[in-house]
């Protein structure tokens, strides 16, 4: 029984480590191939034979990755920490007072998650542009001040939190927004920071919004940006490499930092649904 | 009876912003969809919005594009959902039974998920490059197959295309599947075990019918997800333009080249609206299924 055992874990970890192998090959053969000279492409080596720094030079000198970086670090920013001050806020309301229409409004408030943003972008554009919002950093965040997603997770949480607390507070004469300020935030610290990681992660990635909103290249953010540089590009893949290497490598770092944060953010977002 | 009162008036106070937020950046925009979708709107031949009934719809249910690119959204869904779900599921078991480099292998498998998709789906354009770029098709000759079109070729651009989609969404999956199995009660399994049940028995009998719940709910979240498949197929097609011949291109796709190439506002809102309506279907057939199930 323990032999069998034994050989059938070693057939599960080879499995495993080839997948694994699959998983981050991809990774690999492109941040490998960004300090491969233009020859080199065409020889299937994995590792470059002279590696060289040429690609990143000529990637900060042709194009404005830098400033795309600055714009998504801005606008994933930005739109996080409204997400964080709205969505706490409106959570602690649906948490924590009684008045007419509250069932109604969260009702309202979840549907909201069920209106694909496809269906959105065009009214959105029609905004932008009878607003006079064109060329602006608000125009790309504006659709995600506020998410019904964060609502929901933080209600959930600030539920949670006792009563009697908030009572002795208003007693002591604390106002209500002082309540949600100084109570009520510290305590539900941890659901705000995993719903802090995926909204800016989410911000970070988004795509289809910010291709259709942003028309000059100053304004780009990272994805954006990323596409018009390799199509540019594209047949001179150690340049396109390079780039996907820049706008990749910050994230993954980002993922290392919080990887228990994410895991178990992902994993409770299965158990709960 | 004054500080109840007080507090309501608080209440509403801090719910103004977010209500003005909600009606016009979410159910006005909705509406407003509902509504150009009757409309002939044109952003470049006719500024004026003429109300023209079912006609759009007429359109794009007439037309060869509109439908080839709802058949391939249906099968990214059909092709795309099945491969995702059976693999992560499997991993996940089997990394359930491993107790050494459980986390590691976790961490490995999420990194597609957590990088932007953009960055691996022109990593992956390269992979499946032709010769002699072409690290796939270097591979299949050097072991003595022919090399394959990949993207560009009519038969198998969409399937290159699940392909990349599958490995960027296989470690959210894994991750979910794996922390619904570990809630899994362990004395059922020990029990099972004592009364003789196999592996394979425990799995079939125990396991799966109490992940189910989660499976559910998963393949819900990842039809939706592969319905509104839009930025690799933008950034693995040449010129993001659905091809080669359309046989990539999905609603999305469509919605985003009428709208935003065409400014055809009409046709293309009319297309939004039936993507929206396939999701209401698909999220309400959840909630169907999901009540039927039972918990343990």
């Amino acid at each position: 029984m323990l032999k069998s055992d034994k050989r059938i874990n070693i057939i599960i970890y080879i499995f495993l480590g080839i997948l694994a192998f699959f998983m981050i090959f991809p990774f690999l053969w492109m941040v490998l191939s960004s300090f491969k000279p233009s020859w080199e492409i065409f020889q299937m080596n994995i590792f470059p034979q002279s590696p060289t720094f040429d690609n990143y030079s000529y990637v900060l000198e042709y194009s404005n990755m830098g400033r795309w970086f600055l714009n998504s670090l801005i606008v994933a920013g930005a739109s996080t920490l409204s997400v964080l001050f709205f969505d706490s806020l409106i959570g602690y309301v649906l948490a924590k007072f009684e008045f007419p229409g509250k069932k109604l409004i969260f009702a309202l408030i979840m549907s909201t998650l069920m209106i694909p943003t496809e269906m959105l972008v065009i009214p959105w554009y029609v905004m932008v542009d009878n607003f006079g919002w064109a060329d602006s950093y608000w125009s790309i965040m504006f659709p995600g001040m506020i998410t019904g997603f964060g609502i929901f997770l933080l209600k959930q949480f600030i539920t949670t939190v006792p009563n009697d607390l908030l009572d002795a507070a208003r007693i002591d004469g604390v106002t209500e927004f002082g309540i949600y300020w100084k109570i009520v935030l510290p305590l539900v610290k941890p659901a705000l920071a995993t719903l802090a990681i995926f909204n800016f992660i989410g911000n970070w990635n988004a795509f289809l919004w910010p291709l259709i909103v942003t028309s000059s290249s100053s304004l780009y953010t990272m994805p954006v940006g990323l596409a018009f540089f390799s199509s540019e590009n594209v047949t001179q893949w150690e340049i396109v490499m390079t780039g996907a290497t820049i706008s990749t490598i910050p994230l993954i770092i980002f993922f290392l930092i919080f990887q228990k944060q994410i895991i178990k953010g992902i994993a409770r977002s299965g158990i709960k649904g | 009876m004054k500080l109840r009162k007080k507090r309501i008036v608080t209440a509403y106070a801090f719910l103004t912003i977010p209500m003005i937020f909600f009606i016009v950046v979410r159910f006005w925009p909705m509406i407003y969809s509902f509504w150009m979708s009757f409309t002939d709107w044109n952003l470049l031949s006719n500024a004026q919005k003429n109300f023209v009934g079912l006609a759009n719809y007429q359109h794009i249910f007439t037309n060869e594009t509109f439908i080839k690119s709802l058949c391939n959204t249906f099968a990214y869904v059909l092709v795309g959902v099945p491969i995702t779900i059976i693999l992560s599921l499997f991993i996940a078991i089997l990394l359930n039974r491993i107790i050494k480099a459980q986390g590691l292998f976790r961490l490995i498998y999420l990194m597609p998920y957590i990088t932007p998709i953009v960055a691996v789906s022109w990593v992956w354009r390269w992979i499946y490059q032709p010769l002699p770029t072409g690290i796939l098709n270097n591979l299949l000759v050097s072991m003595g197959f022919e090399a394959q079109g990949f993207l560009n070729s009519t038969t198998q651009a969409l399937i290159s295309v699940v392909i990349t989609t599958v490995w960027m969404n296989l470690g959210y999956c894994v991750v979910i599947f794996l922390a619904g199995l570990q809630t899994i009660p362990q004395n059922l399994i020990e029990a099972a075990k004592i009364d003789g049940a196999n592996r394979r028995q425990s799995a079939m009998k125990i396991t799966i019918p109490l992940l189910n719940p989660i499976v559910l709910f998963m393949i819900v979240m990842q039809s939706i997800s592969f319905l509104r498949i839009f930025t690799q197929v933008y950034n693995m097609s040449s010129q993001g333009t659905g091809g080669p011949l359309n046989s990539t291109k999905t609603i999305v796709l469509y919605i985003y080249q009428k709208a935003f190439v065409d400014y055809d506002m009409g046709i293309a809102s009319s297309a939004s609206v039936v993507l929206f309506a396939i999701i209401m279907i698909i999220t309400f057939l959840q909630f169907k299924f999901v009540k039927k199930d039972v918990g343990y």
